[in-house]
């Protein structure tokens, strides 16, 4: 028997076209040969896979007629849904959106970076601490004064890192002076008018009003004797006429001016603005009205305008002596009695130098 | 049945009766009531008009299949697992695409049916075997078989349109095309 008339056979079973007879030969026929009863039932499986490809494909054909038969275009704009607009925009235009935005940007940080905005404010208001170290002025004026002090008759040579200015609060020895003067201190040291240096010790400091308190330790002083000028407890007016001394150099120099404005820079509450000409080296400094009354303690200047200086009034400077805990300030007597009233300029400077001093700052 | 009735969305059981009796009217009215259900899923998850088309009609061949093997039954709304097949399948083209973005925005409540889609899948990769070998195999083979297995046409009326002169030599054509097909069909893998 042919494979072909075997397959012929196999069809006509599985078909159920043979008859009773033939059917049960056949049947005998797989039971004996395995070989058959396998192919039969490969027979079957492909068959069936042809018919069911062939099902599949008429179904596909009719659910495609279906389709065809629904508008689908006016169901999808139906059922899609929109974002609110503000999506829609972001998904159509976001490049052009984020590239705009960094433009924006840019030109911000551009304009405020040539605008002088983004510098520092301590570009424009610097302390008045001399650091002696940074500058070739500077240099030559500690040469002269390492030859003063050997004069005096002490060995120090170290010049002290930084300088500022101080004055005499009661004749006991206690000082006042800028709180950035005496910053990160390891000794503070005051040299007089007459070229005398003493130790001192910080016994108390504001740095919100920028004030630090300073007593004399050292064994060889005594007292400074009654103090010239005396402290304003009220603001002083625009338009007075103020001056202030200090050691800008390693000599006392004087700064008139007047009182420009009530407030200090950006609008400080606890300041004046004076027009004094001051350098690094003044903070500290006293700044006095033509009665010779304290009035503030010079503190900085604004780097780009000329002549505008910053004092801190002199009330911050009398709560801020109210504050010293009792424990440390033994015998602090505020002077109120003011002796250079009646004097011109000169003979008020000439009282009144002697209670300036240079402080200088030691640190490493 | 009146008219309105019968345009209307089919029974659940309507459904399974019609599929059995090989109904059209039955299959058109599932397939027009559940397909803008299916679209909205669709569209609104980063697919086309095409792709609902797609994978709702795969959907519906998933249920007829079920339905005509006998071993569906019916644990929730048609409704509900009709929706449910299509999120599966749609996840899974979009995984292909790689156009998945995690989440999908829904529409419907849905039941999950993984291994119904599998099984489907299987039986897909045989029926395109299937016809990349029919389509292998040529004329007048192709209709030969397409003839006689899939429209059921006897040998007779096969010998007749073809021209053979008598039914042996038709059964003969026919048997080596079967052959050259059952070859084609399991060379490729």
């Amino acid at each position: 028997m042919s494979d072909n008339q075997l397959l012929e056979q196999i069809e006509r079973y599985l078909n159920g076209e043979m008859t009773k007879d033939e059917r049960a030969r056949f049947e005998i026929l797989r039971n004996e040969d395995t070989n058959l009863n396998k192919k039969v039932a490969e027979h079957r499986h492909f068959v069936n896979l042809i018919k069911q490809y062939g099902e599949r494909l008429e179904l596909e054909k009719r659910l495609n007629a279906l389709h065809s038969e629904i508008d689908v275009h006016s169901l999808e704009e139906e059922l899609i849904i929109h974002p609110s607009w503000i999506v829609s925009m972001w998904r159509n235009h976001h490049s052009k959106i984020s590239v705009a935005a960094s433009i924006a940007i840019f030109a911000v940080l551009c304009t405020l970076f040539f605008t002088g905005y983004l510098n520092n404010k301590e570009l424009n208001y610097a302390q008045l601490k001399g650091d002696i170290a940074n500058t070739k002025k500077s240099i030559n004026a500690l040469q002269s004064k390492v030859n003063g002090l050997n004069h005096a008759g002490k060995g120090s040579v170290n010049p002290g890192n930084f300088r500022g200015t101080g004055f005499a609060i009661s004749s006991n020895g206690y000082i006042v002076t800028d709180y950035h003067v005496v910053k990160d201190a390891d000794s503070v040291y005051v040299q007089s008018f007459d070229g005398k240096s003493y130790r001192t010790k910080v016994i108390y400091s504001e740095p919100g009003d920028d004030i630090a308190v300073l007593q004399i330790t050292d064994p060889s002083f005594k007292t400074f004797g009654a103090i010239p000028y005396a402290f304003k407890k009220a603001d002083t007016d625009i338009g007075e006429n103020v001056f202030t001394i200090g050691y800008p150099r390693d000599v006392i120099v004087l700064g008139p001016g007047f009182l420009t404005a009530s407030t200090g820079f950006r609008g400080d509450t606890t300041q004046y603005q004076v027009s004094t000409p001051v350098d690094f080296g003044n903070s500290g400094g006293p700044l006095l009205d033509s009665k010779g009354n304290v009035i503030g303690i010079i503190n900085a200047k604004e780097t780009h305008v000329e002549g505008a200086a910053f004092a801190v009034k002199s009330s911050y400077l009398l709560k801020t002596i109210q504050d010293i805990p009792d424990s440390l300030k033994s015998d602090l007597n505020i002077n109120s009695k003011n002796v250079l009233a009646g004097l011109n300029r000169v003979q008020q400077i000439k009282k009144m130098q002697n209670y300036v001093f240079m402080v200088k700052v030691y640190n490493q | 049945m009146s008219k309105e009735l019968s345009s209307g969305i089919p029974t659940d059981n309507e459904v399974i009766l019609g599929i059995l009796n090989n109904s059209d009217s039955v299959l058109k009215r599932l397939y027009v009531a559940y397909f803008p259900m299916v679209l909205q899923l669709i569209i609104n998850n980063n697919g086309s008009a095409d792709d609902a088309k797609d994978i709702y009609q795969e959907a519906i061949i998933v249920l007829y299949n079920k339905v005509k093997t006998g071993d569906f039954e019916l644990s929730s709304k048609l409704k509900t697992y009709i929706y449910s097949v299509c999120r599966r399948l749609w996840l899974k083209r979009l995984a292909q695409m790689n156009r998945y973005g995690g989440d999908i925005k829904d529409f419907q409540e849905y039941l999950s049916v993984d291994d119904e889609t599998e099984k489907n899948n299987e039986r897909d990769i045989q029926f395109n075997k299937m016809g990349s070998a029919l389509q292998l195999l040529g004329e007048p083979c192709k209709t030969i078989i397409e003839d006689f297995y899939i429209n059921n046409r006897s040998m007779q009326q096969i010998c007749e349109d073809f021209g053979y002169t008598n039914a042996d030599n038709a059964k003969t054509q026919k048997y080596k095309c079967l052959q050259r097909l059952k070859k084609l069909f399991f060379q490729q893998n």
